[in-house]
């Protein structure tokens, strides 16, 4: 019995490690494809942002910006989100890290289709080698994929 | 990387032999279990071994591809005069090697058996079976062919080869041609494709595409030959190619300032003025996070864009939004008041294209005038 729960309890442990494999090719580039129009891609990722318990800051609208100068694009945003207590114990304890913060994701139209992409936070450990940080890229990091994910299957 | 291959393999041999796998014990199977928890957690999102071809295109090849194959961020594949002209090999080596500099990266942690039960998928798309190509080199006159590459080439693969613009067939962007004329002159290009598939291409060209049947244009068999020798000729600029480092970029941009905090954003806004940029808006860091007037009046932002260059870059790449929209924070600390952006020469080592490292060079310039010209 003791080796039955002991089993199910790594499973559903493995179960939530598993990699949510979202993430698309590129190396420190997270991206997907979604068979979604804009807004609905659009409305997803601010539902998915939301439900990792990020607060959803700002919508930059880059396409409305070009397209005010003359240029024609698809949409084209950048969501930029945050935890307020996460920002502000590590601008104050690593201020040269503020400029990648807020965390964000740029989405735009592709046809029919909609793209979401974002560096991987995990490419900051390369930048700041204080392994203190670790923990924190790569919450971010299965965050980002949590988030894509949801994007992605709905799931 | 490697870890993933570990993990599919680790995964192939649990569904490989019924057998072996009731000899393991449960405190095996724990131990593997806890094995597989940090194997997963910080592997690259890459398919498992027992993912199918089609499981394995969606997850690794569609975002650029295309769902269908029919391109966007990347070329389209599912094209029949593609598809059924290029033969295993060479599909294997590129996705093994990418096309370094040129957007597709190097798939180098999917094993073997994976990349093959994407090229099966990839085969359904025509149902055809690829062709076979003999391997061995063709002979021509390198001096003629660089001649007829000059005169037949040139206009969409570039001058030395390099490729066309941009990046495939985005449908972001308005685009000019239905495909992105390959890089020749490519590392990963030239490694893959061998001389018989080249001059198949050049005698039927690739309907569909702008690339016409030289042989129906007039040319000689023996100018064909030519033109692969000069293709194969490639090789050694290909090799000389190198792309710059990364790694020894530091991440930010730092410039220390002489003035307060005020003076410094104001200095700042005047810069990115003379420097061409709009000014988007200024906030705090914490704005958005924390109520109004809690934030830390500290740390501010400056966010800037200059368009055109927006455009250029989008062309190039339309993935760039982690760059946008081009910021500078201004933080006062112990008295010191500090500038930081961010590196985008660092950052543009995560898109695989020589095209945006020149314009995030540009960038670079341009963040670090800025900065000096509002230090003072």
């Amino acid at each position: 019995m003791k080796r039955s729960l002991l089993m199910l309890v790594l499973v559903i442990a493995a179960s939530f490690a598993l990699p949510t494999q979202a993430a698309g090719p590129a190396h420190g580039l997270l991206m997907i494809r979604v068979k979604q129009s804009f807004p609905e891609a659009m409305s997803v990722l601010q539902e998915s942002i939301a439900d990792e318990g990020y607060t959803l800051i700002r919508v930059q609208r880059v396409d409305v910006g070009l397209t005010k100068s003359g240029y024609k694009t698809a949409e084209y945003r950048i969501v930029f989100f945050g935890k307020a207590d996460e920002v502000h114990r590590l601008s104050k304890k690593y201020p040269d890290l503020i400029p990648f913060l807020p965390l964000k994701l740029a989405i735009f139209a592709e046809g029919n289709d909609s793209i979401v992409v974002g560096a991987n936070p995990r490419v900051l450990e390369d930048f700041y080698p204080d392994k203190r940080l670790r923990p924190q890229f790569r919450k971010w990091e299965r965050d980002f994929h949590k988030i894509l994910d949801r994007v992605q299957y709905g799931n | 990387m490697v870890r993933s291959l570990d993990l599919g393999r680790y995964n192939q041999a649990r569904t490989g032999s019924r057998t072996k796998e009731r000899r393991l014990n449960w405190r095996s199977t724990a131990a593997a279990l806890l094995f597989l928890v940090p194997l997963t957690q910080t592997g690259p999102a890459l398919g498992a071994g027992d993912q199918t071809g089609a499981q394995l295109f969606a997850r690794n090849c569609s975002a650029c591809h295309g769902s269908d194959g029919m391109g966007g961020v990347g070329v389209p594949l599912a094209l029949p005069a593609f598809i059924n002209s290029v033969d295993d090999a060479f599909l294997r080596a590129t996705i093994r090697h990418g096309r370094p500099g040129r957007v597709m990266p190097s798939f180098a942690a999917l094993g073997g058996k994976q990349i093959d039960s994407i090229i099966a998928y990839m085969r359904t798309w025509t149902g055809k079976h690829p062709p076979a190509y003999p391997r061995k080199h063709i002979r021509g006159s390198v001096a003629h062919g660089e001649k007829l590459f000059a005169s037949h080439c040139a206009k969409c693969h570039g001058d030395h080869g390099q490729g066309g613009h941009g990046t495939g067939v985005t449908f972001s962007r308005p685009r000019n041609l239905p495909i992105l004329a390959p890089a020749l002159n490519n590392a990963g290009f030239l490694a893959a494709a061998t001389d018989a598939m080249i001059k198949h291409t050049l005698v039927l060209g690739r309907s569909g595409t702008p690339m016409i049947s030289f042989r129906k244009a007039g040319l000689s068999d023996e100018d064909i030959d030519d033109l692969v020798a000069f293709v194969r000729s490639m090789q050694k600029s290909a090799d000389a190619m190198h792309r710059p480092d990364p790694s020894k970029e530091p991440p930010m941009i730092v410039r220390e300032s002489g003035s307060g905090l005020e003076q410094t954003v104001q200095a700042l806004k005047d810069a990115l003025a003379d420097a061409n940029m709009k000014l988007i808006r200024v906030q705090y860091l914490e704005q958005g996070l924390l109520d109004p007037g809690k934030e830390d009046k500290k740390q501010v932002i400056v966010y800037s864009c200059a368009f055109g260059f927006l455009d250029d870059a989008l062309k190039v790449d339309p993935r760039v939004g982690l760059f946008l929209p081009c910021r500078v924070t201004v933080v006062q600390e112990k008295g010191r008041v500090v500038m930081m952006a961010v590196n985008p020469k660092r950052l543009s080592a995560l898109f695989n294209n020589n095209e945006l490292d020149q314009l995030c060079d540009r960038m670079y310039k341009k963040y670090v005038t800025m900065m000096e010209d509002a230090s003072f």
